[in-house]
């Protein structure tokens, strides 16, 4: 007995894509019961969904004083005037660019992460696996750990399964209004949506936006989950594609695992080469895909790593060293394989272990950060920063005033009585700072131009001046006459410029002053 | 065939077909797919119940809902106008002067102005108002009737020479060559000293020309050739002509002169259209 005593204790579980069993073309889905997973990743992942979750539901309720012309809210999408305030930053619609650019980073970001450390959106970052956990959380604090809800799964309906059944989804469905409900801060100052919703005076949309959102969170996270990942999204087959050998995995080392076996101390007695594994499944239980990890890489597996940390907890308690399943290159995984495996192909644990000492061999090649720096990522993360950088610039840059220009089309020209001929323009001057502005219209390149405003009367030859709404465009109609002894004999390129009164800012646009056929002829 | 052969890994029966020894599986549809698929034969039944769907030989069938896309668009044009109504009234209740105090009420007319304009005006006046040999260029400041906004409102509702319309705006330039008024060479002379007015090559004022003009011009067109409103006469020391600024051009037009003619435009649009129009070519550029 105590010689084929098991180790760890063995916990009973078959992964649901199990490659010992043919799948069912058309199966229902298999229930998965992750068990609660205690180590550094697990500690992390915690971090990591206090900080997003943090973010999400924190970010509307920030203000930032922008004076009495611009909302108060750091970052607010307001879609009825068209603007996006992110804290200092402002955004107007024809500068959905940075959006572009943010989305470029966001994809070249992706690249640079998957190459090097592998599935880490999925498994740490990804609000599928975030809400998950937070469901998860909910689920073992009323049914209890895996073997509590595997029973109450399958015990017959009683007053104690129906309270705690109902009052699961109760709080599930709860989190997915709150979801929702932040969602719609972002959107509108958060305070008066706030008290709008609470007193049911919101326009539809927020309610709706908020039932949307309630539905899917509620469906995706609390009965959906894994199934999300496999077969809804497709991050999984290109996150996929951009791993190479180089990246970090979560790897089942089968070359310091195998053989396992349950019965280690018979095995040794009868003098069979044993592995580290003592197939106890500890890794499968917690697995939240509810996969074996030593099947290999699986396009399930979001390397969440709460596997490494269920192995760790037992390679601990039996003294071994900890990493029998670890984040692992392909590259160094294929080496300590060729060097683990015999002639026959099969793994032999003498090959890795000191015979003495019991310690790896020196050759065992363990990953390190130096293979995260290779020409691919270092490439990635130029073209990540470049944009990054180039976006930045132009942020910095960027000037609050700006102009447009359009010569009219019809007419061209127009010819008064005293022989000078007059061009139109529409002229747009955009005033992109929240307070009222004083500028001046003026022209440069043009002898003789007498300038006015259809808005107002008279004519002027130096510069018009103007108070400018705040945060507002004003649309002028600009009249530029010459008289007929300065006339071009061509078209003639001109500028007009708009000018700040305190100097800060000066913008320029080009425009064309254009005459008669007849004039040009005169040469 | 009888027997259906099954596939012995996976017990699915096969489609009979057989390539390069290679055979299909005929699986079934999923059933969602297949329950998607029958939902979908059921609405369209439904709604071609419910919609106009099936073509006939004139029309088509009209559905139970008696849904058609011109009532709805007859209904929103109706809601269009309901939603334009207050500023409507408001310009049909304001003097068309007023209109041009109220920033708003400008715009609003201006906008009106500009559609209607393309739809009854721009045919003489082209699209961008800037006329043509014959027909006024809308956007300088040359204006045969006046270019006030009440003068412009009055042009526009009462026209130019319209047969049986009292406040038309009427004139005739008398025929000097055709009808014998004044002899070639006399035409050749008034020509030179019109042109002269504006520096037109070919132009020279004589006393034989200036004693011409004061004879048979000034009346209408003013005794430096400045125009009359009152009366409808061109100037004639300008830059901008409504036929043709040379000297075989004014030469023509004192042989026999053209008349261009405007419909009274106030009958047919009606007040508040007259209100927008007016509005519309007043701003223009050259509106006084």
């Amino acid at each position: 007995m105590a010689v084929d005593a098991p180790i760890a204790e063995r916990y009973d579980v078959e992964p649901v894509n199990s490659p010992k069993r043919r799948q069912k073309l058309y199966e229902p889905r298999k229930k998965i019961f992750p068990k609660r997973a205690n180590g550094n990743f697990r500690k992390f992942k915690w971090l990591v969904m206090l900080v997003t979750l943090s973010i999400y539901y924190i970010t509307p309720w920030l203000r930032w004083d922008r004076g009495p012309f611009a909302p108060d809210q750091a970052v607010l999408v307001d879609m009825v005037n068209r603007r996006f305030y992110f804290f200092f930053i402002e955004i107007w619609p024809q500068e959905f660019y940075y959006v572009a650019g943010m989305l470029v980073m966001a994809g070249v970001g992706l690249f640079l992460v998957t190459s090097t450390v592998g599935r880490a959106w999925c498994g740490y970052a990804c609000p599928q696996t975030v809400w998950v956990d937070l469901f998860l959380v909910v689920e073992r604090a009323i049914e209890g750990d895996r073997n509590a809800r595997i029973k109450l799964e399958a015990a017959p309906w009683s007053m104690d399964k129906i309270t705690k059944r109902v009052s699961k989804h109760a709080i599930w469905l709860i989190i997915g209004v709150l979801t929702g409900g932040a969602w719609i801060f972002y959107f509108a100052d958060a305070p008066t949506l706030l008290r709008e919703v609470v007193s049911l005076q919101a326009p539809l949309v927020a309610y709706a936006t908020i039932g949307i959102l309630t539905a899917t969170t509620y469906t995706f996270g609390g009965l959906l989950r894994e199934q999300v990942c496999t077969y809804m999204c497709p991050w999984p087959r290109i996150q996929g594609a951009m791993l190479d050998e180089y990246s970090l995995t979560v790897t089942y080392n089968d070359w310091r695992g195998e053989p396992r076996t349950r019965h280690a101390k018979k095995a040794i007695a009868e003098g069979k080469p044993v592995g580290d594994c003592v197939d106890c499944n500890a890794c499968v239980v917690v697995c939240p895909m509810g996969i074996d990890i030593r099947d290999g890489q699986q396009l399930e597996c979001i390397t969440c790593a709460l596997c490494i940390d269920a192995c760790d907890d037992v390679m601990t308690k039996l003294g071994k060293e900890r990493g029998l399943i670890s984040y692992t290159t392909l590259n160094d995984y294929n080496a300590n394989m060729a060097l683990a495996q015999g002639a026959d192909g099969r793994i032999e644990p003498a090959r890795v272990r000191d015979s003495i000492t019991g310690k790896f061999v020196e050759a065992i090649c363990h990953t390190t950060w130096r293979s995260i720096i290779r020409p691919r990522t270092i490439v990635y993360f130029i073209g990540w920063s470049a944009i990054g950088l180039a976006m930045l610039t132009v942020l910095a840059l960027r000037s609050p005033l700006s102009l447009n220009v359009l010569h009219d089309r019809n007419p061209v020209y127009v010819e008064l009585r005293d022989g000078s001929i007059r061009n139109g323009f529409d002229v747009k001057v955009l005033n992109m700072t929240p307070q009222p502005r004083d500028v001046e219209l003026r022209i440069e390149g043009l002898p003789g131009a007498h300038l006015s405003l259809a808005e107002s009367d008279g004519e002027v030859i130096g510069a018009i001046p103007l108070t400018l709404a705040p945060d507002k465009v004003a649309p002028l109609r600009l009249y530029v006459r010459v008289e007929p002894d300065y006339l071009p004999h061509a078209t003639t390129p001109f500028n007009i410029v708009v000018t700040s009164t305190d100097g800060t800012a000066t913008r320029t646009a080009a425009a064309n002053f254009e005459v008669p056929e007849r004039e040009r002829e005169r040469d | 065939m009888t027997e259906r052969e099954k596939d012995v890994l996976t017990g699915t029966e096969t489609t009979g077909h057989e390539w390069d020894g290679i055979k299909e599986l005929n699986t079934p549809l999923p059933r969602w797919w297949l329950w998607t698929f029958y939902g979908t034969i059921v609405f369209a039944i439904v709604y071609t119940v419910l919609y106009p769907a099936w073509p006939l030989i004139s029309s088509a069938t009209s559905g139970v809902l008696g849904y058609s896309s011109r009532a709805e668009l007859d209904k929103e044009l109706e809601e269009a106008k309901v939603a334009q109504g207050a500023m409507l009234t408001k310009v049909a209740s304001t003097p068309v002067a007023e209109i041009l105090n109220d920033p708003d009420l400008t715009r609003f007319a201006r906008a009106g102005g500009q559609s209607l304009f393309k739809v009854y005006c721009s045919q003489c006046h082209g699209t961008g108002a800037a006329g043509a040999k014959g027909y006024p260029n809308l956007n300088d400041d040359e204006w045969i009737w006046g270019g006030s906004i009440d003068q412009i409102a009055t042009t526009i509702t009462y026209g130019a020479r319209v047969t049986g319309v009292d406040e038309t705006h009427f004139n005739l330039m008398p025929s000097f060559g055709k009808d014998a008024i004044l002899t070639p060479d006399q035409i050749s002379t008034v020509a030179r000293e019109v042109a002269s007015f504006s520096g037109i090559e070919g132009g020279q004022s004589t006393p034989e020309g200036q004693q011409l003009f004061t004879d048979n011009c000034v009346a209408c067109h003013g005794e430096n050739g400045q125009g009359n409103i009152e009366l409808g006469g061109p100037s004639l020391n300008d830059k901008v002509w409504l036929y043709e600024g040379s000297l075989t051009g004014i030469e023509t037009q004192l042989q026999s002169p053209r008349h261009g003619v405007m419909p009274a435009w106030g009958v047919r649009l009606g007040d508040t259209a007259v209100k927008e129009l007016a509005i519309y070519v007043h701003g223009l550029g050259g509106g006084q």
